[in-house]
């Protein structure tokens, strides 16, 4: 190792940052599903995807934040921003997609529901639905129409937006020339679609426990569909993280001794066993079987359940593997570190279990506050009602 | 589309643009005022980074004063060898002679530092096992360090090896 | 801005550091220093360096530099090579800061590599800094503006000769600086100055008299890691296919 290599410089909040802007680009992914592919099957998550992206957007900064050696003078990537540096382009892609993507769709597609709950709320609450509503209470079939079209355009424009909201992240990895690990151009599109796998699975999960918790009928046909498309997205993301590891293999660099020795020992666990066996090939095992063959309901959502949380585990051992991973090896190529992982610390293990709990309660706050679904008797009724888009 | 359709897009708009302009005015007053001068950076960074003070004054600060040490340098290897090297950072003494007063060095650890004998070390440079070499004594008990070169006298009846009076004095 | 402004703006600083030693009564010391009338970079000859650590002291003293991290160190590699299969063993106690221990075992290559900041001029951790608060200077050394940076680390990650470091107190990006502060005086780096051997010395390519740029112009020299394209300003005489 080179003497300065010995400490890592990227911690486990690093590996968090990518994890939680995976799960903005994937939950929004899902929800165009409905919007723009008219996926009407997914609809009942559309509202829930939108507010899962929201409550991990607006967490994703703070681990970096608490990794910066001089947080306070994080403005200067907005005041001088280095073109050069995919970094500093961050706060302008992650500016332009809370604002102008997320958090205008959010409003224009909750506009009607904001402006009812202004009129019929309370107190501090009253108040926050006014301010929301801009002052402006049209919410007459013309009004609601150019919201559904400027809605549409506007997650038209997102896909991409959160296309580059991910892909920058593998960019910051893939264009690192001093790092073989991290140098490749596959990153940026291995990190899209495994953010696209996590985020359709955090959203499968999150909307069968909310469903529960709300004593509703899980849809099935909705999350059929959902885990259908995850299987999808997975089967992409391994072939290209096989294809990476193939190619590495057969063309067997300088780098490839060094870091095939440290995936078999160093990075065994959070490697071969965690990310391939169970986060990749036993998810796309279960997904695959209930694709082929016609089980009862009770055991596909067993199998949901099982395949979503594994697959967390798996894309989120993927980012430990790139980012840590890439920091254990030496840039001679002759020697390894160790990564060692405080607790509590500011870079530690707890700062990363808080930040990652930390948007499920934005999102349950966000749930409160905009509901996705409308309140309803636990009895069986129509779907679109269920679904909570009242015409 | 009437107007009144979109009338709320408008006030949403004029948000944006009200942060916007926000944003520019901030930024107008908090980039530095050097930044960009020399390309993408603070240029009075470069001004501030001169002004660290050196702690090593460099051997023609010392040469300045102390020429007779030069005088005998230039005649054996140590030339070479800067006096800081052995002396350590006396950039201070060169500013304050009177003062500051550099250490006295111990030939016994200082000389070993380049002199101990290594593997690794290229075979033209002269190096010994200290232990077997001098049977504990300090290296300045036989060598001058300004002029390491040990010459037998010539003609005259003086048995020391290296007499402090005068290096390699031949009559 | 016109030229003319833009000279003002260089000699401004050194005007004023010529002021202050015409202040403490030595003018004679004053520099006129012009940036762009030097490209600086800088000679290793491995064939003279003893592995004595003085250059890696010198660098701690000379900028403080906290221990166990380094702006400059030396690595020693040994070779041994047994009917054509090289073995490398490659260490660094102490970054080399107070010797190497002995290894007398017979028929293996043994060498010092000191190893410090490239200078690149094409540098990959000044186009990673996010905010610019890392650069190059008109002169040709990479610098670290140290009120500007956040210590956000892309730099770090980003130099392929492991040459940067988070300084544990500041919290700031830190590396070799080529001594800036010495050099725009005329001074040389405070580790060319303490290597006994001259293994180490300063080069500035844009002077044609400097007799170290017509070492590198009747030498062979390498660089490290030529295929990343750094445009490295650190040269090497005598440096080894095995080093990395």
């Amino acid at each position: 190792m080179y003497p300065n290599e010995i400490e890592l410089q990227w911690s486990v909040l690093i590996v968090l940052y990518p994890f939680l802007t995976g799960l903005v680009a994937g939950a929004f992914i899902l929800a165009s599903m409905e919007r723009v592919f008219r996926v009407d099957a997914v609809k009942p998550t559309y509202r829930l995807s939108l507010l899962t992206a929201l409550a991990f957007l607006l967490v994703a900064p703070l681990p970096l934040q608490l990794h910066l050696g001089h947080p306070e003078r994080s403005f200067e990537m907005y005041l001088t921003p280095h073109r050069s540096s995919a970094m500093a382009m961050f706060g302008f892609v992650y500016l332009w997609y809370l604002m102008a993507v997320l958090v205008l769709e959010i409003w224009l597609d909750y506009r009607k529901d904001i402006v009812l709950l202004a009129q019929s709320s309370k107190g501090l609450k009253r108040l926050f639905y006014r301010v929301l509503t801009l002052g402006s209470d049209n919410i007459s079939p013309g009004a609601l129409a150019v919201d559904n079209r400027v809605g549409y355009i506007v997650t038209v424009v997102g896909i991409p937006s959160a296309f580059l909201l991910h892909g920058y992240v593998g960019f910051i990895f893939g264009s690192i020339k001093a790092n073989p690990w991290w140098s490749t151009p596959l990153m940026p599109v291995v990190f899209l679609f495994s953010a696209m796998v996590s985020g359709i699975a955090a959203v499968m999960l999150l909307y069968m426990l909310l469903t529960r918790l709300r004593k509703q009928p899980i849809d099935m046909r909705c999350v059929d569909t959902v885990a259908r498309y995850l299987f999808y997205a997975f089967i992409i993301d391994f072939s290209l993280e096989m294809l990476d590891l193939i190619h590495r293999i057969y063309e067997a660099d300088e780098s490839f001794r060094s870091l095939d020795f440290m995936v078999h020992s160093k990075l065994f666990i959070s490697q071969i066993v965690l990310q391939i066996v169970l986060g990749t090939l036993v998810p796309i095992g279960l997904l695959a079987i209930t694709q082929l063959i016609k089980l009862p309901e009770l055991a596909r959502k067993r199998i949901y359940w099982l395949a979503g949380s594994l697959t967390m585990i798996g894309i989120f051992a993927m980012r430990w593997n790139v980012v840590i991973g890439g920091q254990l090896f030496s840039k001679s190529f002759l020697g390894y570190t160790t990564y060692k992982m405080g607790f509590v610390a500011k870079e530690g293990l707890l700062p990363a279990i808080v930040l990652a709990i930390l948007p499920l309660f934005i999102l349950w706050a966000l749930v409160k506050l905009l509901p996705p679904w409308a309140k309803q008797e636990p009895v069986a009724i129509s779907r679109a009602s269920a679904a909570g888009f009242a015409d | 589309m009437r107007f009144k359709d979109a009338n709320h897009l408008f006030r949403l708009a004029a948000v944006f643009a009200a942060g916007i302009l926000i944003f520019l005015l901030a930024r107008g007053l908090l980039v530095p005022k050097s930044f960009g001068q020399y390309g993408h950076f603070r240029g009075d960074a470069l001004a501030e980074i001169k002004k660290q003070p050196p702690h090593y004054a460099g051997h023609e600060a010392c040469e300045a004063c102390h020429s007779d040490v030069l005088e005998q340098k230039v005649k054996g290897k140590h030339i070479r060898v800067n006096c800081e090297a052995c002396h350590g950072p006396l950039a201070k003494h060169a500013e304050d002679p009177g003062g500051t007063t550099p250490e006295k060095l111990d030939t016994a650890k200082l000389c070993v530092r380049c002199h101990e004998a290594n593997a690794g070390k290229p075979k033209w440079f002269p190096q010994v096992v200290s232990a077997d070499h001098s049977a504990g004594l300090a290296c300045a008990e036989c060598h001058k360090p300004h002029n390491p070169a040990i010459v037998a006298e010539e003609k005259t009846a003086s048995a020391a090896p290296a007499s402090p009076a005068g290096k390699g004095a031949k009559k | 801005m016109n030229i003319d402004r833009r000279r003002f703006l260089v000699l401004l600083p050194a005007a004023a550091l010529a002021w202050e030693h015409v202040l403490a009564g030595t003018p004679e010391q004053a520099s006129n220093y012009n940036t762009s009338e030097h490209w600086w970079g800088m000679l290793v000859d491995i064939e003279k360096c003893i592995g004595c650590g003085s250059c890696v002291r010198a660098c701690q003293q000379e900028n403080n530099v906290p221990d166990g991290y380094y702006r400059t160190w030396i690595e020693r590699y040994r070779i041994k090579e047994v009917n054509g299969v090289e073995t490398l063993e490659v260490d660094s106690p102490d970054g080399g800061k107070n010797g190497f221990p002995n290894d007398t075992e017979p028929g293996v290559k043994q060498f010092f590599v000191p190893k410090m900041c490239n200078h690149c001029a094409d540098s990959p951790c000044t186009q990673v800094c996010p905010v610019g608060a890392t650069f190059v200077s008109p002169d040709g050394v990479v610098l670290i503006d140290e009120k500007y940076c956040l210590g956000c680390r892309y730099c770090i990650q980003a130099c392929p000769y492991g040459c940067r470091f988070l300084h544990p107190q500041k919290e700031v990006a830190q590396k070799c600086t080529l001594c800036y502060h010495r050099i725009t005086q005329g001074l040389t780096t405070a580790c060319c100055e303490n290597c006994p051997t001259g293994a180490r010395q300063l080069a500035d390519l844009k002077n044609p008299k400097d007799p170290i740029h017509e070492f590198l112009r009747t030498h062979k020299v390498q660089v490290l890691k030529p295929h990343l394209a750094t445009k490295a300003k650190l040269y090497y005489n005598g440096l080894d296919g095995a080093v990395r």
